[in-house]
């Protein structure tokens, strides 16, 4: 493992491409695992479950089936999956926008956040908010917003509460190092570092942010030396390495639930799609894309470790993989065969509508 | 925070709320900045702690953003959580969780935010440009957010009460001019009451004229009415508005059918004020029932200043609004 840091840390320190190189050997994950055969098989497919639902809608995008912003998580998928697997039932995640996998890990349907990005009636938003900007408090998910940082707040009062309430919760703010720079972000960290609380705060070093690389987003050497300035534990993990993930988020898991306060781990990736699929990413060096891409995806080289353990055949990865673009293709066509929201929930719920009248558009002939 | 004073004073008041849901209802908890060791700047809080212990009186570090990220993050969880900036000016380093997470939650189908946002407010007492401030403005457009203002110790436990009971997310302005003001001291119901949220009062019946206000000013309005009844005799109705939204529309229209003419007095500055959105509202939905220009008395358009002499000129003033009240009656 100690390796496989170093390797990152070249990579983003300095000019990266002239730092990639091919690895002496194809990248897999870590051996030294806890987890069961089940479990790896699990975690495999909710790892492709991920990728391919990227990969529909981007697809449906392509075909203007979807009005909004396409966002997709592509090469970060072990992140979102491996760490929200150490969870149990009771935590709560607010993921950030390359999470999706985290939202299936924690039990949210693909057709839910389908019927989402198509703006459904029967969305859990009724169509108010975009892609999985949506809660399911019962599943433990925390409807997150755009604006970057805040969610870490947010999940100190889900802290506050459970222990009011004596429950033992841990929760997991996703953020991207770009939202490091805001002051979200600080006083979140800090006031749950100060109260001891047990918030796992999990910065996603993906390279940029929008269009800016890490090296224009702060000064630090790496993200994980926060912590000791917040007084908390840190880690840092290969966030392409799905098993390292999942390892190192049930060691944090852990410290925090048994009492000794918050976590940041700094998760070491890269985003090889642009900040939405609009993005041209003209900004990045070329062939640094291709690099990941060839040598360091995470879908790969979970798939060699599991071929190396002798857990799965090519010819079972492919079966699972028809079976989930099956699962998907129906998803989606029943998404799309909900019913679009009524004009009018437009003025719906903007406040408890049994105290305030809904705010319905006054005609200019009613005076 | 015995008196031995008869009736209880406004800060009185929200204390006592503050208690008396905090004894019924476990889920209400305090937080914010100096609240609990030290009882908050003002005293609002004090003697809780010792009361209720540090879970539920929560200290913070210096962090607007934390307080109403974590009361949003606790109001999900079905807590009753009770925010306190230290003075209403600090709200502006909470706002983006107030516009952006406590105000959409609910319309996004993510949850309900029932939590109190509460602080002193307002001028007058030489506090210099951050320590000052009426915030209500910068909320008024912001779909989403109650707010309310107490100018009477009655309203103030009444209103703090429905505030913490409201399923939405409440700010409460809290003149801090009018904490202590032995002018407010009234005796309250021993029983537990409440004050509805969205209801303004008639602070003052009258016939010729309407002095629609809030907050301090409503003592102002009151005094303007009083001079102008012993003076010129004729008789002005003073509405204090209590909530600021969802504006009674109702209480301002039922007035302006009355008397017939108006003014609009508050203390924030004057431009993209709370007055100009009242004034609209009259001039589509009772234009015909006016007999005078609805007329504005605000602050002038300026950092609130420190020093006596200058805050006295940026504040509407007594012989301002009583001038006012002349003009509009003559017209």
């Amino acid at each position: 493992m100690t390796l496989f840091f170093f390797a990152y840390f070249v990579c983003f320190a300095g000019n990266i491409l002239m730092q990639m190189k091919k690895p002496r050997k194809p990248l897999s994950c870590t051996k030294d695992t806890t987890l069961s055969t089940d479990q790896l098989l699990e975690l495999y497919r909710f790892l492709k479950l991920t990728r391919m639902f990227d990969e529909k809608t981007v697809r449906l995008k392509k075909q203007s089936k979807l009005t909004g912003g396409v966002f997709t998580s592509l090469g970060q998928e072990a992140t979102a999956v491996g760490t929200a697997y150490a969870l149990e039932p009771q935590d709560f995640i607010a993921p950030l926008i390359r999470d999706i996998g985290a939202c299936f890990v924690k039990g949210i349907e693909p057709r839910t956040i389908l019927l989402q990005y198509f703006g459904r009636g029967t969305a859990p938003s009724r169509a108010t908010d975009v892609q999985f900007h949506f809660a399911d408090l019962e599943k433990g998910m925390v409807g997150p917003i755009s604006h970057l940082g805040d969610m870490i707040p947010v999940m100190t009062g889900i802290l506050l509460a459970s222990r009011l309430k004596n429950e033992k919760r841990v929760a997991v703010a996703y953020v991207g190092e770009g939202a490091t720079s805001t002051g979200a972000f600080h006083e979140g960290v800090n006031f749950g570092a100060v109260k001891k609380l047990p918030l796992i705060t999990i910065v996603e070093n993906n390279g940029y942010a929008y269009s800016t690389p890490t090296d224009e987003q702060a000064a630090c050497e790496q993200f994980v030396d926060k912590a000791l300035g917040y007084g908390i534990k840190g880690f840092q993990v290969d966030g392409n390495d799905i098993v390292a993930c999942y390892e190192t988020m049930k060691k944090a898991v852990d410290y925090a639930r048994n009492g000794h306060g918050s976590v940041l781990i700094e998760v070491m990736t890269y985003r090889r799609k642009g900040h939405a699929e609009h993005d041209n990413q003209s900004y990045v060096p070329e062939g640094e894309i291709a690099w990941w891409a060839e040598h360091n995806d995470p879908v790969t080289r979970f798939e060699r470790y599991l071929a190396e353990e002798n857990l799965l055949t090519e010819g079972e990865m492919r079966e699972i993989e028809t079976e989930i673009k099956e699962f998907l293709d129906k998803e989606a066509e029943w998404a799309e065969s909900e019913p679009r929201p009524e004009a009018t929930e437009a003025a719906m719920n903007v406040f408890d509508n049994t105290v305030v009248r809904p705010a319905y558009r006054k005609s200019v002939l009613d005076n | 925070m015995a008196s031995k004073k008869e009736g209880s004073t406004i800060l009185e008041a929200l204390h006592a709320g503050i208690r008396e849901a905090m004894t019924e209802d476990e889920r209400v908890f305090i937080i914010g900045e100096d609240v609990g060791r030290y009882g908050g700047a003002f005293k609002v809080t004090e003697g809780l702690l010792d009361e209720f212990g540090k879970d539920r009186v929560v200290d913070t570090p210096i962090s607007e953003a934390a307080i109403a990220g974590a009361a949003c993050g606790a109001a999900l969880m079905g807590m009753k959580p009770i925010a306190e900036f230290q003075f209403i000016d600090f709200i502006s380093n909470g706002f983006d969780i107030l516009t952006n997470y406590a105000a959409k939650s609910r319309y996004r189908g993510c949850g309900s935010i029932g939590a109190v946002f509460r602080g002193p407010c307002g001028s007058g007492v030489r506090g210099g440009p951050f320590h000052s401030l009426n915030a209500e403005a910068f909320f008024l457009n912001t779909a989403g957010l109650k707010m309310v203002e107490p100018s009477t110790a009655y309203d103030a436990k009444g209103l703090i009460r429905a505030a913490i009971d409201d399923p939405d997310p409440v700010l409460v302005f809290e003149h801090k001019k009018l904490y202590r003001m032995p002018r407010l001291r009234e005796n309250l119901p021993d029983e537990a009451y409440r004050v509805e949220i969205g209801k303004a009062r008639v602070a003052r019946e009258g016939e010729d004229l309407s002095i629609i206000t809030f907050g301090a000013q409503t003592l102002n309005a009151l005094d303007a009415a009083e001079r102008i009844q012993e003076e010129d005799g004729r008789s002005v109705e003073v509405i204090d508005l209590r909530t600021l939204a969802p504006m009674d529309k109702e209480a301002i229209l039922a007035t302006v059918r009355k008397t017939n003419r108006v003014i609009i007095l508050h203390e924030a500055s004057i431009t993209g004020g709370i007055g100009g959105e009242i004034s609209a509202i009259i001039a589509e939905e009772a234009f015909e029932w006016l007999d005078a220009p609805v007329i504005r008395i605000a602050s002038i358009d300026s950092p609130v200043p420190f020093a006596p002499d200058l805050e006295d000129y940026y504040l509407p003033s007594l012989d301002e609004i009583v001038e006012g009240c002349r003009k509009v009656l003559k017209y």
